[in-house]
Formats: structure tokens, sequence, C-alpha cells
């Protein structure tokens, strides 16, 4: 083979994942050093790598967060996801203190659905309680009071069968969670800050009667530990698309190829055989509805850029979702200055 | 009009709205409130009717007549002669006491001169099927339910007894009076008749005996040949006795053995015949008070016991010779060709048993012991001296009310149905009914279990027969030892009661049915003429037998004729078949005349709009019902393409071919057979909810899931049946995938975070009884308060969870050995204490034992009229999922969760989705479960276009529509998605199946099942560790582990296994006589010079000793090892 063109094949191994019909190959990164022998191309540069890192901001919402991370590996992309579904602490509801419930959600149950419930508190402002610790502090504590009881609404028409006029706080919703400051929280955090990030989800359904009476804890934890901890509904990430015409598709397959992709991802110029070309590959879902047709599927290529990262993260809404990659990079660094201070210790001794 | 006919039948729309109708009609359940509401209304009022008189024979001037009979509306004796009328089903199952309601009687009688009516005089009390017309459930809409604290979805159709809810199972059995050809193990032709009336039960045979046929009775002592049996008939001519059976040749031949033998036998006569009979009756079946000759013996077996359900009038025998002689020409014809031998298991040949047919078996019984007593009580009084003070009333018999209370609550709450009279000793006919998920409920109410041997090895009953096609559910059979045996009914089974014969008897004869008494024997087997049954009996003659067809499903289609009346010909017998007996299965069909289905769509609109009734459908005469028979005379299509010119009915809706159980599955029809089985066996111990009023309830034993859902993809019946609305697991998104090597052998891996947040949490309630009895000698049990510690004035650890009255308070924990009630029972409860005195309390705590901690949900206390007070206890234990839970999908592919992974770990598609469950692809190849791919793909298109996708069997929604809605959402078309792994956050190198499947959590928990022991209890008698986890029990080694212990020379380890770590003992040997002695002495030498210490199994001395309590002395030689 000619010295040339393995270079390319070996480039195109390097930097891209292809999507065949029925498998994905090159999945496997190939960048490190002494991945072909006798190749100094993996070995690491520090230079190299600080210019080839590239991080750009799609769009920015308070609990939503696209942005792309190009030029890392996926070992470096994934550790940041790693580390913000599960390393990244949170505020959420952990001990239920239940003083009275005659509602028909158990206890337990009661308690596991409230653990769920996303806290709008600054977890940076908190510390871990000591597991040791029965009663909370001011430091490790935030606590919520709950008591609810559902009464006959006296003034509903004569008419009504809906439990909603029919009766007074039959729902109980996040709202009615009342937060009670421990020690001098009410002087450090002011009125409304710390309470439920969704002011409407529905806890619980009562009927004339019924009493809910319960004190709530949350302390500091991390998605390891429990579900209820992470602070994103979800963090993940998809590689960049890349599709190649490697022939020119014109006439009714160009719009047969365009039936085959996600609105824009192909285009078609209106000129007299209506050529297709890629428009915007980012919008690629990976349907491969192209390898259904015949007569198409031989002139497509469908790749992925390998260290092009489309990020998205996604908060729960305890922190704004950049503030939370900021922390999980924290986290990160945290790791990787624990890890070096281990082998220098290591070292040393 | 040529073309008219030849253009394709158009589809009905949505015919299928015909089963909800109909369902609506009959109810999953019907067949068990017909054949109670039968029983409650008309058939007790039969049985009283036909032994309504009592005469004396000591007292010719007494008599009894019972003018009526009535169950009447449930009510409970609360003691004190105070009975409520208002209790509700689900009191009785909280109090633990009897849904009945009384049986009153009206009667008349003479007390001495004097003629005495005396009305509504209870007799006993009936446990009263619920939604039966008696049950205060009957007819009453969903919010009348629930105020009745009731589930409006409850199918009913089972009792409470005792507070336990039982069914009656359906019982299967071959039909009552119908001649069946059979083979017997040699291989030769016989025919045998059950005869079944009110009066007797009795089975006749005939057998062949080298070329001769014989009779056999077990009232005989040996075989009669039935040349002789018509000659005692009446039937003296041997000619005639020919013409009967039939003029073929081949019937000839075959009767001249037997006319020899009774030449040989010097029978001519009738006279003759009955004194040889006489001879052969059986000592035990004659009478003993009156004396009666052989001759009349033999006419009274005859009439009476042979054939029994033949009439017999003015001793006319000729019915009954006909019937003889049909039997011996099927069994001739059957002897040349094999297709004429009857198909036992055929289920046109089987009656189906309920509830009302069993309980009236089991009334007429006791009510005919009541009779026979009262006439003892009469004639014991008529025969005392006169002496005796006050004249005697009859009323005192009637005062006790527990006869037929505790034989008919007794029976079904032991299932042992015994009824002397018939010989009948049948166990297990009743079951509680299982309460672990609804649909196993529902499953229960539709069960049908048969009377033969689980222990044979015959392969006959046990198989699918064709003719169960829509009236038996072919998947729903359990597996191993019953299989085959117990059966589930189809979607629109309906099960016949016993309709009046009268009119139908009537209407033949105007038909043009010709009695048999008017007609030459020649004509019985003339090529002209059909005979004409009704019930097993002869009815007549008739020529032109498509005329009575005709006009016999004319009237029945007009609804002058009850619906369920069946008329059948066989054309092999020369018979027409009309039926209107309890038991059988039938099916509505629509009817197809000339090609053309009798409904269409705008019938069906006007169903749905509400125009329509499914009765309507009936009277219309478009829908009718077919019996299995009547379905052999049909010619019936599946789908309106298949409609030609012969073509008699159409089906309505081919998914009713299954039933309740199976039509949960989703595509059943792409599964291979033994999933969809293993999956009704497993649909019944999925975890869910049970049912509305699951809340109130206290159960032994309760599985809930926390957040149940209604399945992605459903199916007609699964909304027939309102599976949604207490629905059975939850829909998980399943990666098909092989992940770290836990998930081999069908297990699951499991994400931790779908496990924190919810999916998969259940709820086990078990509940804990407590009785206060008082008792006799004034003495009763009490209930402490909580016991405190002296120093600190706590309550002790073990009384933690008691309030102050004594029993656990709600909410509270309760840990393994703490107290649930402090019970104290008085030490003397036998001998007479004066009040005031006071008495000494012993505690019996009830405790709370188990691994696990729980939490007391709710406490209940009740009275009922047997204990004083009773005291019940809610518990609950909230789990999660944990390694070794057992999981399902609804395609019989269980497994295990293997693994449970971290959230970050599993591997997430492109849009951020992560699995719920990773599931081995190995599951399926030699699976072939194709539906469940099919629910994955449908679930998967249901989700994006937030639309529910049928699985329905036979049709359902295609799978390529639901690929073309993946399309559409940028999905793969084959439900293949782009995966990244979540360890090494690179691409996985296959496309990934991924979808949603509903998931079934089963009953099957690793906390109640793990089990290990270091040291622990020993049984009493052996001194060996105890057996089994309940116990505590040590871990087995067994025989075989033994024998490898043995093979590899391990004898220090056997030693000690077996031995030292077991029952060892230490005991004193006598070397001089070689028995066992006792602190070194040996009592039989009297000496204590030649004692040995030894050790041996406990279980050793144990034998040694038992032998010499037999007489057998077994001695033992000691010697030094080293010797």
């Amino acid at each position: 083979m000619e010295p040339v063109k393995l270079k390319s094949c070996l480039k195109r191994i390097k930097e891209r994942v292809d999507l065949k019909e029925h498998q994905i190959i090159n999945t496997n990164t190939t960048d490190f050093p002494n991945a072909y022998t006798g190749s100094t191309d993996g070995d690491f540069d520090i230079n190299k790598f600080t210019k080839g890192v590239r991080v750009d901001i799609i769009s920015e919402k308070e609990d939503e967060l696209e942005f792309d991370l190009v030029g890392v590996d996926a070992a470096i992309a994934n550790s940041l996801r790693r580390i913000l579904l599960a390393e990244v602490p949170t505020m959420a509801i952990e001990k239920v203190y239940v003083y009275n419930n005659t509602s028909l959600i158990q206890d337990e149950v009661l308690a596991h659905r409230l653990g769920l419930i996303p806290i709008k508190a600054d977890p940076r402002m908190f510390e871990y309680r000591q597991p040791d610790q029965e009663e909370g502090s001011a430091e490790d504590t935030i606590s919520f009071a709950l008591k609810v009881k559902c009464t006959h609404n006296s003034s509903a028409p004569a008419d009504a069968t809906q439990p909603d006029i029919l009766y007074k706080h039959n729902n109980v919703y996040t709202r009615d969670m009342v937060w009670v400051p421990v020690g001098n929280q009410a002087d450090l955090y002011p009125e409304g800050s710390v309470a439920p990030v969704h002011p409407d989800i529905l806890i619980n359904k009562l009927k004339p009667g019924q009493i809910l009476d319960l004190r709530m804890d949350c302390v500091k934890g991390i998605g390891r530990d429990h579900a209820k901890f992470s602070p994103v509904a979800t963090a993940h990430y998809r590689l960049l698309p890349e599709i190649t015409l490697t022939q020119p598709i014109t006439g009714t397959d160009a719009h047969k190829l365009k039936e085959c992709f996600s609105d824009g991802v192909i285009g078609i110029r209106t000129n007299d055989n209506d050529e297709a070309y890629v428009a915007n590959a980012r919008l690629d879902t990976c349907s491969r509805e192209v390898f259904r047709h015949d007569n198409l599927k031989d002139k497509v290529l469908l790749s992925r850029v390998r260290d092009h990262f489309i990020f998205s993260v996604e908060s729960t809404g305890a922190l704004p979702a950049a503030t939370l990659v900021s922390e999980a990079l924290k986290v990160l660094m945290k790791k990787c200055t624990d890890l070096r201070e281990k082998l220098e210790h290591d070292e040393d001794s | 009009m040529d073309s008219n006919l030849s253009a394709p039948i158009k589809d009905i729309k949505e015919k299928w709205k015909l089963l909800p109708a109909f369902l609506m009609v009959k109810g999953l359940v019907k067949q068990h409130t017909d054949s109670f509401n039968y029983f409650v209304n008309v058939g007790i009022k039969n049985i009283v009717r036909a032994n309504s008189t009592i005469t004396c024979e000591t007292d010719r001037k007494f008599y009894l007549k019972y003018l009526d009979i009535r169950v009447g509306k449930p009510e409970l004796e609360e003691g004190f002669g105070i009975n409520r009328t208002d209790i509700t089903p689900h009191e009785c199952r909280l109090r633990d006491v009897t849904y009945a309601a009384p049986i009153t009687v009206d009667i008349e009688y003479t007390e001495g001169q004097q003629r005495v009516v005396n009305n509504n005089l209870v007799i006993g009390r009936m446990p009263i099927m619920l939604k039966s017309s008696k049950c205060v459930l009957f007819n009453k809409t969903p919010s009348q339910m629930a105020k009745l604290n009731e589930c409006p979805l409850d199918p009913g159709g089972y009792f409470i007894v005792r507070g336990t809810e039982k069914v009656i199972l359906i019982q299967e059995q071959l039909s009552k009076n119908r001649i069946i050809v059979d083979v017997d193990r040699k291989g030769i032709v016989g025919c045998s008749v059950q005869s079944s009336t009110h009066e007797k039960k009795v089975k006749t045979n005939l057998v062949m005996k080298k070329t001769r046929f014989y009779l056999k009775q077990n009232s005989f002592n040996e075989d009669i040949p039935v040349v002789v049996i018509f000659k005692a008939m009446g039937v003296q001519c041997e000619q005639e006795i020919l013409q009967m059976i039939g003029g073929e040749e081949m019937i000839a031949t075959a009767m001249i053995p037997c006319f020899e033998e009774c030449h040989q036998l010097q029978i001519f006569t009738k006279d003759q015949a009955l004194k040889f009979i006489g001879q052969k009756v059986k000592r035990s079946m004659r009478s003993e008070k009156t004396k009666k000759s052989r001759m009349e013996e033999a006419r009274e077996v005859l009439q009476s016991t042979i054939l029994a359900h033949v009439p017999v009038e003015n001793w006319n025998f000729q019915l009954k010779a006909c019937y003889v002689a049909l039997m011996l020409r099927r069994v001739i014809l059957a002897r040349n060709d094999a297709a004429d031998i009857d198909d036992r298991d055929y289920v046109g040949n089987k009656r189906l048993e309920l509830a009302g047919q069993l309980l009236s078996l089991l009334f007429e019984d006791l009510f005919k012991k009541f009779n026979a007593e009262l006439v003892e009580m009469i004639e014991k009084k008529n025969k005392a001296p006169k002496s005796r003070a006050g004249p005697f009333d009859i009323k005192n018999k009637f005062k006790s009310t527990s006869q037929f209370t505790n034989g008919l609550v007794t029976a079904i709450s032991s299932g042992n149905w015994i009824i002397k009279r018939f010989k009948m000793d049948r166990a297990g006919v009743t079951q509680v009914l299982s309460r672990l998920s609804y649909i196993s409920c529902l499953g229960m109410m539709t069960r049908i279990s048969s009377q033969f041997e689980k222990t044979r090895k015959v392969s006959g009953p046990r198989s699918l027969q064709p003719s169960q096609w829509g009236m038996l559910c072919p998947s729903d059979t359990p597996e191993g030892e019953a299989c085959g045996l117990v059966k589930n009914l189809a979607l629109m089974t309906h099960i016949t009661t016993d309709l009046d014969e009268g009119p139908i008897i009537r209407l033949c004869y105007n038909l043009g049915v010709e009695e048999i008494f008017l007609m030459g024997s020649e004509q019985l087997t003339s090529s002209l003429n059909y005979l004409v049954f009704l019930n097993g009996n002869i009815l007549g003659i008739i020529r032109g037998f498509r005329r009575l067809l005709q006009t016999f499903k004319k009237l029945r289609r007009a609804g002058l004729i009850n619906e369920f009346i069946s008329i059948s010909p066989n054309h092999a017998h020369r018979c027409i078949y009309i039926s209107s007996d309890a038991g059988r299965v039938c099916r509505p069909y629509i009817i197809v005349e000339n090609g053309e289905p009798k409904v269409n769509s705008e019938h069906i609109e006007n169903l749905s709009a509400g125009l329509r009734t499914f009765d309507d459908f009936l009277y219309d005469g478009m829908v009718e019902y077919l019996d299995c028979n009547e379905e052999n005379d049909a010619l019936i299509a599946v789908y309106e393409k298949d409609i030609n010119m012969n073509t008699t009915h159409l089906e309505i809706e081919p998914f009713t071919l299954l039933g309740v159980c199976a039509g949960l599955i989703p595509y059943p029809h792409h599964n291979q057979s033994p999933r969809n089985t293993y999956q009704c066996a497993m649909g019944k111990q999925a975890m869910g909810s049970i049912a509305y009023n699951q809340r109130n309830r206290i159960d032994t034993l309760m599985y809930n899931l926390v957040y149940a859902q209604a399945p992605m993809v459903k199916s007609k019946t699964i909304e027939l049946i309102n599976f949604e609305k207490l629905p059975a697991g939850q829909n998980a998104t399943v990666a098909v995938m092989s992940y770290s090597g836990y998930d081999i052998e069908d297990a699951l891996v499991l994400n931790k975070a779908s496990l924190d947040r919810g999916f998969g949490r259940c709820l086990v309630y078990r509940n804990q009884k407590c009785i206060l009895k008082s008792y006799n000698n004034g003495t009763f049990d009490k209930v402490m308060g909580p016991m405190l510690d002296a120093d600190t004035r706590e309550p002790l650890w073990r009384h933690q969870a008691l309030d102050a009255d004594g029993i656990a308070t709600p909410g509270e924990k309760v840990e393994n050995k703490q107290l649930l009630v402090n019970k104290a029972m008085p030490t003397v409860t036998n001998t007479l204490q004066t009040r005031n005195e006071s008495c000494d309390y012993r505690e019996v705590p009830i405790t709370y034992k188990a691994p696990l901690p729980s939490y007391i949900e709710k406490v209940m206390l009740s009275g009922n009229p047997e204990e004083s007070c009773i005291i019940k206890l809610l518990l609950r234990q909230t789990r999660r999922p944990e390694i070794g839970d057992k999981f399902s999908s609804r395609h019989g592919q269980k497994g295990v969760c293997g693994l449970i992974v971290p959230q970050e770990d599993m591997p997430f598609s492109e849009r951020g989705i992560c699995p719920d469950i990773i599931m081995n692809p190995h599951g399926y190849p030699s699976r072939m479960t194709v539906g469940k791919l099919m629910e994955c793909i449908g679930g998967k298109a249901g989700v994006m276009d937030g639309k529910f996708r049928y699985g329905t069997a036979f049709g359902g929604s295609k799978v390529a529509d639901a690929s073309e809605t993946l399309v559409k959402h940028g999905f793969n078309y084959l439900g293949k998605d782009y995966l990244t792994s979540g360890v090494t956050g690179e691409a996985l190198n296959a496309y990934i199946f991924m979808g949603p499947i509903y998931y079934q959590k089963l009953k099957h928990m690793v906390v109640d099942k793990m089990h290990a022991r270091s040291k622990g209890p020993r049984a009493v008698l052996t001194r060996q560790p105890t057996e089994g986890r309940s116990r505590d029990g040590g871990l087995r080694l067994g025989e075989m582990e033994r024998d490898c212990l043995i093979g590899y020379g391990a004898s220090m380890l056997l030693l000690e296994r077996l031995m030292i770590s077991s029952d060892s003992f230490q005991v004193d040997v006598c070397n001089g006589c070689g028995l066992l002695g006792y602190s070194s002495w040996c009592n039989y030498c009297k000496s204590s010079s030649q004692i040995a210490s030894i050790k041996m199994p406990y279980a050793c001395k144990l034998l040694f000793q038992e032998l010499q309590s037999m007489n057998i002395i077994p001695r033992l030689t000691l010697k030094r090892y080293n010797q």
C-alpha cells in the first residue's frame, strides 16, 4: 500500500468513528502513546493539546446547557459526564420525621417521594453531615415542615362532584413545604431562597380529615449514594455527526436522501438537477434510514468526529447548568491533584 | 344479482365491540353466579319439592309437608338473638365470619288431630356467593360498591367462609346419561353409561367377553348375557331383539353367539330370564325390610338401577330395551370401524360442574339426612311410653340451625365434598382465592379442575383437543403434574344451567317426532329415520330430520326457545341430539345466512351508540350460542373473507379463544407456544395492585407495587378485564446487550438510579392475629400494657412498639422478637372460680418473628360469634429490588437481578436515555419470543407519539407502522440505537436494540428465601439440627454429598459433619452384654466392670432403644481401636 494512503487511512481511524449499516467501527481511540509501533503520533504534548482544546457554548438557559467540547479524549469527556451524574453534590431530603400521616401513602413511600424533590439551595454553602451525627446543625441541614389538613369546602356548590371543588387542601404540593431555618440560617439566606425548585410537584392527595404533619431534613450528598442527590436530570454527550456524500446525488434520489435524515440535515440545491448537499450534519439523530435504501446506501458515509463532543447538561434546578459544569470540573481537578499528591507521596516513601 | 353474490363480503367494522357487550351481560365469572343463582332460586325449591312430604310408619296420621323454601338476604348473628342484616362482604372478611343468608322454610304438619302451619322457620345458613342475586353487591353501581368497601372491579363468584375467600373450582366431568363407546386396556370395545338422576348415580357397562356381550353392573354378582336382559325386559322374541339392534348382516353375525348362550342357559321366557337375573343380584342390594321374591328383586333392579336415567312407567321396559339395543349396536359398529369409538376427551362429551350444582348435591344430602333424623325422632317418641310430660314439638328439631350451616360451611372451607349416598368423596373442590394479583384472582375464577388422577401417565386427557377451540384457553395450563388437567375458560365461554325439559319434549312431538312405543322395532334402525335424543334419553323417531333441525333453530333464533338449548345431528349415529342440561360449554357466534353475516357495521354502530345491547343481537337472531356439539354441525368462518355460501356462522373475534391470563400477552401469536404458557403461570405471581379496596383489606399476605403502570403495549383483553386500572408491572427501558457477565443465564442488570427513583419498589403486607378468649370458668384473656424498666421508667426494648393498651401502635417499627400484643392468659381455665377472686395470669405474647423489621400499618379490634374478641394487626415492609429478586416480561422470560449498576456506568443513547434493565441477547434465539421484540418496537413508537399500542392476539398494531413512527422521530427503523458506553465513554461496537418492555416483578424475593446458619435449634427427638428456613434449620449434608466425601476419603470431615456437628452423644456401653448402660452402670449385668464410654450419634442410640422396644436386641462389641 502506498504510504500516503496508509497515512490517510490511519488519520481517518484516529479522527473518525464510522457508522456502518450493522456495526460501528473504529470506536476505540488510538490517541495514546505507542498505539502504533514506531509512531510518535499518540505521544502526549501539552502544547499541542492545549492548542486543540476548545469549548463552544451553543445554547445556555438556566436549567439547560449545550456546549461543544472539542479536542479532548473520550475519557475526559466521560469523566465530566460521570462526575456531573454522580459526584457533584446537592441538597436533598434525607430524613423525614413523621408526626402524623393519615393519608393513603405509606410513610416510607412518602419519604421516598419527598426525597426525590429537587431543593433550591446552594450546596456549596453546606457541609456534609457526619455519619455519627443524629441532629443537624445550621451548617449541614436545611429543614422543612409540611403540615396539611384536608377539609370539606363549605362554600362548594351543592352539585359539585370534583374533589378540587369539594375539598380544601386535597392536593399537597411542594409549595406547601415551609422552610424552617436552623440556627442562624434565617440571617444567612433571604426568605424564599431556600425552597423546592418547583412549587407545583404533587406530593400527596388527601381526603377530608386526613392530616400530614412532617418535618424533613435535607442534607448534602452525591448522586453515587442516591439518585436524588444527582444535580442533573441527565448529562450526556454525543459525537458530532459527519455525513459524506461519496457520489453526487441528484433528482428524486436527492429528495429521498433528504427524507432519510432529520429536518435540515440535507439541503437540495434547487438548480436544474436538484443536487443534494449536507447542510447541517449536527442535526442528524443517527436513524441510519439511508441504509435501508439500496440505491443510496453506497453513496453515503456516516461517521462521527471522535474528539468533538456535543455535551448537554440538564439541571434539576438547584444550581444553574453552567455552574454545575464548573463544579464538576472542580471535582475533576480535585481528583487529579489528589492522585498527584498520592503518587508523589508514594514516591517519597 | 350474480355480481352481488361474487362481491367480497365487507368487513364488519369493529365487531369486537360485541365482546364488551357480551361481557357486560355475562361477565367473566357469570358462570359461577348464574349457577349459584339457579340453585338458590330454582334448584333448592326443586329439591324440597321432590322430598316435600314426610310420613311416619308408626303414626299413620302424621305428616309433615314443606310448603316452600327460601334463601334470604345475608345477615349476621351477633349473639343474643340479634341478627344484623346490614353486613357487607368486606366486614365478613375482616371479622373472620361467614357471609351467609338464612334458609327459611314453611311447613305444614299434624299435631294430634290438628293441622299446623308454621312459616319462616330458619333451618340453617347458606354461604352466599358474592355478586349473586342474594348478595348485597348484586346490581350495585361502582359508587355504591365503594360505599360498601368493595372493589367495583372485583369479579365476585366466590364465598367468604370464616373470613377466608373460597372459590368452588369448576369441575370437569364426563357427561352423564350419554352412551360412550370405548376401548379398554386389552383393546376390547365396550360401552358405558353413567346414569345420574336425583335418586341414583350408577354406571352400566356393556362388555364383550369371547365374542359374547354381557351387561356389567355393580348390583350383579356376575355379568349378565345381554339377550337375557332383553328377555327380562319383555322382549322375548329373538327376531325382535335383532330388529331392535339392527338388521345388518354384520350385526346378525355378531349376535349369534349371544343367542346361542341364552339357549344354552335354557332361558326363553321373561320369567326364566328374571329368575336367572334374580340369582345374580348382590345380597347387599336387597332390601331387608320387605321380603320380595328373587324375580321381583330382579325386576326392581332392572327398573331402578340398570340405566337408571331411562324412565320405566308401569313396568313397560320398551324404552330401556331400545336403549340397551342401541348400546349394543354402537359397540358392534365400533368393532368394525374405529371411527365410531367415542373420544372421552372430546369437549362435547364433558360437562362442567359449578358451585350451584355442587352445593345442590350437598344440600340435598343434608336435607335428606335432616328429614331422616326427623322421622327417627318422631318414631322414637311414638314408641316411648306416654308418660313423658308435654306434647312433642316438631319445632324443636327446627330450632337448631347448626346441621345445615355446619354441613355447608365445613364443606366449603375444607373443600371435602363427601356425599355418602352417591359414594362421592372429593377433596380439594374449593380453594382459597389467590389475591396475589388481580390476574391471579381472575385466573382462579376461570379455572377448571379435572377429576383425573394427576399421577396417571396418560397423554389423552392432558393434550390439547381441537374441540377446545374457543371454549378453553390453549395456553393457560400449569406446568408439571397438573399439566393439561387444570384448564381455563376462554374469554367468551358460557356454561349453561339446567333448563326445563317439558316444553322441549312437547315441541319435539309437535314437530313430528314420534314416540317409539308406537313403532315397530324395525323402525328403530330404519335408514329413513333418525332417533331423537333429549339429554341422553330417547325421545322418539323422526323422518326428515332436516326439517326438525331447521325449525328448531328458527324457533331458537326467534327467541321462542331458550338460547342455550342445542340441537345437532350425528349422521354416524343417525341421531339428533338435543341438549338442555347444565354444564355444557358454549360461546356466541354471528349467524351467517346465504353468505351474508346477519350483523353489519350499522348494527355495531348502534351498539356503540347504546341503541342495542348484546341481548338484542341474540333476540334478533343475529348472534347465537353454539355448544361444542352444535359447532360440529356448523361451518364457522374466522374472518369475513373466509365466508362462502356454505358458511353458517362467523367468529366474533379470534382473540377470544384465549383466556384471561393469556390475553395479557402482547403479540402472543408470534411467540413460541410454551412461552405463552409460562407467562400465564407467571402473570399470576406478578405484583401490582390487587383491588381498589386493597388498603382496607387485612390479608395474610399481600404484595403491592408502589408505582404500577399500565403497559405501553396493551391488548383488547387488557382493556376488557380492566388490567389497566389494576396493573401489575412497569414499563422498563430495556437494552438487549451483554454487560459485565453478571447477566448470564437470564440474569438482568438493573440501573441503580432507576431503583432509587422507585422502579420495582414493592410493599409486602402481612397480618398477625390475636384472639382473646373467655373461658368456661368465667376467666378471660387479658391484654396488658407495656412493661417498664425499673430504673429508667422507659418501656423494655421488647415492649417498645406497644401502646398503653398493650397492642402495637400503628406507624411504629417492630423488630424481630418485639411484642405485637402483650396478651396474658389465666393459668386456671377449667375449674370454676368465683368472680371476685383474682386469678393468676401467664404471659402469652404475640411476638414479631422475621429477620427484617416491619411497620404497623393498622390495628383492628373486633369480635365474632365464636371468639369473643379478635385483634388483627397489619404489618408492612417496603422493599427495593436487590440482587436475586425475580423479574419477568410478559413473554415467559423470567430472570433474576444479577447486578445493580450505577447510572454513570450504564450505556446511554444519543438523547441521553439510559436503560433501566439490560438483558442478555442470548435470551432470544432459543426462546423465539418474537412478540417481545414487537412489544419493544411498539412500545418505543408509542412513547414517541404518546399513544398506546395494541398487541392483541391475531391482530394488533402493525410493527411496520411502529417502525415508520420511529423513523419519523429520528430513530432507527429496526429499533436499534447508537449507544455510548458509560464506562469508557466510547461508542459501543454494535447498535443496541432498546425500548420499553413491560416488566413484572414476581413475588419471589431473596429476602424471603435467604438462609444460612452456624449453630441453632435442634429437633427434640433426634437432637439433630432442625430442617427448613422457618425453623432456622441447618444446611443438610445429604446422601450424595456424603458419597462424595466417602469417595474422596475424607473420613474425619465425614465424622465431623455427620456426628460431631450434628447429634454427637456420649453413651455408656457395657462390653459384657453389649447393651447401653447408664451412669457407668450396666443394669443388665448389674455391674460396672466392663462399662466403656463412647460417642455415637444420638439417632443411633435412639435406634437401639427403639429396636429393644420391639424385642430386637442390638448388642455392641467394643474393641480398642489399636487392637
